[in-house]
């Protein structure tokens, strides 16, 4: 029992992060039809530049309130993350749209592999660590045989992704600019005979996907306390298979299946094994395409003829 | 759909002039995007200080570099793009002359010819030390990937079917040789149409669930085929022996007769002094003839039923089952037989290195298969061969521009460029040109004569 109690708490904060991630994977994929493969390689620098901006911050510049550089960090990521993730939008998909249907695919795959090599390039390939902070820890249980305990870190993330996540939904929902991000992905062409800029709309789509991603991007960083340059892939195939699971295209089932994710992950490493780990992401990946290509929450795709 | 809301560029000529301020302005802007890009990943360096924390360095001159050279590069493509038209003169299609007709007609031929001499050159030219590296690391390695360019091309380029996962049928071949021939001792020629039954045995298990899936889905999906094979590898420890790999695995034999310095061995048999050479020039010659005949099967099969089947599912899927094809079988032929050429080459990749491990088949390794069959334009078997030897020559070539490091300073390691060059190649080459190199297509069926068609005609990849 603690141990399940223990391994649900690690897969909720787990499954929070893959769920910020698999939020971008299924607004590119609404709006665009394209899996944007480079979303994880994002994911993997917007954590690199949280780590930059946090080691300026406290050390360069000498700050000490440690809650306060997480906030300006959080902030500085998602802002240039953004950047990033429209240059990237700028320069390899926009100039393919109306191409044909893989030419995305690849030059989104091209630019996955830019960008972990220009991290390594630039920053090294060695990994980089940082002292951990909000490691003070609850003890939930005590006495028994194994101690259930909720680390600051973990109640940190869940409150970020929620209050995120609701912003998120209120600017989806609520504002005009969701209403056209909403209207794109229903029917492009009807969309920009109604006067919406459907290109705006598009690079909108990249720029709150990057900053959610440099949301997890933050989270991961300050979780784990370890970046690499090769950090991108797997969460980045572990973010669209939660996506996938959740049906592509729709954002609850993102965040849905982003916490599945997260706590099959946790649980088959507790339970089975966890050399393989990896091996039961891709397989539900799989398994979810083939038998249930609309996901749990998605629209099944019709055919037309 | 063409819903692009063009907005005009802002050096477009208007009425023949160039507007140089609005380039400048446009230059600048892409040159501050750079700056506010490079904070913090390229303004600073992160290294670890004598008690191991991390601490970082200010290096303001790498983002002034850059966007100083974003700002150039952007105003001269202005520049580029803003020619008038009429100096553009339209190219006439004019009728090539006799002899060019005639080196145009037999170009294959004369390749495979030049392939064929060149060891032989290498060593005249070179000497026997001196050319091991031309032959091994330009030669085998080029031809390697030349050949799976090819067995890739029957999968994606021929048949639509996008497959990111094509490495797995090379660890498959691979690892088929590694372990029939460490186990059981088996040769390699018994051992090389094993591996490609295997392989293709695995193309068709992969290939069945899969039958439904289309487009973008397909490749998500035989990516993750390919990792789950890579990852089973790493931990089935007792068969595969996990990363370690498996070492020691026999060499190739020129037909039974090891290529040793022994009394029975090649260079003795037939009277030559002993060359470590002569294995490499051997195993040049077998990896010719295993991409060749990759190639020759490829094009018979266009011709066939199962080849034009392969096209038309390519070109429509729904149209093909209406006419009555059967797309299960199609497809499943396509699998098989990509897989079976991607085993082949496995398992000469083992037989030339006498080591495998999981290393060697990450998704980097599928992705740059797939970019050289999309990079040669997919379904050119020429184009194939041409970006095969572009990329991987090219990435080989890096190797060799020792000269760079008096110029960057002695750090400077060119090698590792490799992948950021070819992943921004990639991106560069699907915007400039998204149909490959050689973007013409030569239809099987033809009415009166066989011509060549512009890419964009066929629809390519698009279910």
């Amino acid at each position: 029992m603690e141990v399940f109690l223990q391994q649900l708490i690690n897969g909720l904060t787990l499954g929070s992060i893959y769920g910020l991630i698999a939020i971008g994977y299924t607004m590119v994929f609404g709006i665009i039809g394209m899996v944007n493969f480079a979303h994880g390689d994002v994911f993997m620098l917007s954590a690199f530049i949280a780590l930059m901006l946090f080691v300026v911050l406290t050390q360069l510049l000498g700050m000490t309130s440690i809650p306060l550089a997480f906030v300006i960090v959080l902030i500085g990521a998602m802002v240039l993350t953004a950047l990033w993730n429209w240059a990237i939008e700028r320069v390899a998909y926009r100039p393919l749209r109306g191409s044909f249907r893989l030419a995305p695919l690849i030059s989104a795959i091209g630019m996955s592999i830019f960008l972990s090599n220009f991290v390594q390039v630039v920053q090294g390939p060695r990994n980089k660590t940082i002292p951990p902070m909000f490691d003070k820890v609850i003890h939930l249980t005590t006495g028994g045989t194994y101690d259930v305990t909720l680390s600051l870190k973990q109640i940190l993330i869940v409150l970020v992704t929620a209050v995120l996540l609701a912003g998120f939904w209120y600017l989806v929902q609520k504002t005009s600019l969701g209403r056209a991000q909403r209207a794109c992905e229903q029917d492009r062409r009807m969309a920009a005979l109604l006067g919406i800029d459907v290109d705006r709309t598009i690079s909108l789509t990249f720029v709150i996907g990057a900053a959610l991603a440099a949301v997890a991007g933050v989270l991961y960083m300050s979780y784990y306390g370890v970046v690499n340059f090769s950090d991108g892939f797997i969460p980045g195939v572990k973010a669209f298979t939660a996506a996938v699971l959740g049906g592509i295209g729709s954002l609850p089932g993102a965040v849905l299946g982003g916490l599945l994710i997260g706590l099959i992950e946790v649980f088959w490493s507790a339970y089975f094994s966890s050399d393989y780990k990896d091996v039961a992401a891709f397989s539900i990946l799989a398994l979810t395409l083939i038998f249930m290509p609309s996901g749990l929450l998605g629209r099944p795709e019709i055919e037309k003829v | 759909m063409q819903i692009q809301a063009s907005k005009p560029v802002a050096a477009e000529p208007v009425s023949g002039g160039f507007d140089i301020m609005a380039a400048v302005k446009d230059a600048g802007f892409a040159a501050l995007v750079t700056l506010g890009l490079s904070f913090p990943i390229l303004a600073f360096r992160t290294q670890e200080d004598i008690s191991n924390h991390l601490i970082v360095v200010p290096r303001w001159s790498w983002p002034i570099t850059a966007a100083i050279l974003v700002f150039v590069g952007r105003f001269a493509a202005i520049l580029f793009r803003s020619r008038p038209r009429a100096t553009r003169a339209p190219t006439l299609p004019k009728a090539p002359s006799a002899s060019a007709t005639f080196l145009i007609r037999y170009a294959s031929w004369f390749g495979v010819a030049a392939l064929i001499a060149f060891p032989m050159v290498m060593v005249a030219a070179l000497g026997a030390g001196g050319s091991l590296k031309w032959i091994n690391n330009y030669g085998i390695q080029i031809l390697i990937y030349v050949m799976l360019g090819w067995g890739l091309n029957i999968v994606v380029g021929l048949s639509g079917l996008l497959d990111l996962g094509y490495v797995a049928f090379y660890a498959v071949g691979a690892y088929s040789y590694a372990l029939l021939s460490t186990t059981f001792g088996l040769s390699f020629w018994i051992c090389l149409p094993l591996a490609g039954l295997l392989a293709a045995f695995w193309g068709i298990i992969l290939g069945f669930p899969v039958l439904r899936l289309r487009g973008d889905y397909l490749a998500i999906v035989t990516l993750a085929f390919g990792e789950i094979i890579r990852l089973v590898l790493i931990n089935w420890t007792d068969l595969t022996n996990g990363y370690a790999g498996i070492s020691s695995i026999p060499r190739a034999t020129f037909f039974g007769v090891p290529f040793t310095d022994d009394d029975d061995g090649f260079a003795h048999l037939f009277g030559m002094d002993y060359s470590p050479i002569q294995r490499t020039i051997f195993l040049f010659y077998l990896i010719l003839a295993l991409a060749l005949l990759t190639n020759a099967v490829t094009l018979r099969l266009r011709r066939l039923p199962v080849g034009r089947a392969w096209e038309a599912l390519r070109e429509d899927e729904i149209a093909c089952r209406s006419l009555g094809i059967n797309t299960t079988n199609t497809k499943l032929t396509a699998f098989a037989l990509g897989a079976m050429f991607g085993g082949f080459a496995g398992s000469f990749f083992a037989v030339r290195q006498g080591f495998v491990s999981p290393e060697s088949f990450t998704f980097i390794e599928s992705a740059t298969i797939l970019a050289i069959v999309v990079l040669g334009g997919m379904g050119s078997q020429i184009g194939v061969a041409l970006a095969a030897v572009l990329m991987i020559g090219g990435t080989e070539i890096l190797r060799e521009l020792d000269f760079l490091k008096a110029v960057f300073g002695r750090d400077f390691d060119p090698v590792q460029y490799r992948m950021l060059i070819f992943g921004a190649g990639m991106v560069l080459m699907m915007i400039l040109k998204p149909r490959g190199i050689i973007s013409t297509r030569t239809p099987s069926i033809f009415y009166k004569e066989q011509k060549a068609i512009s890419g964009s005609l066929v629809k390519e990849g698009h279910g």
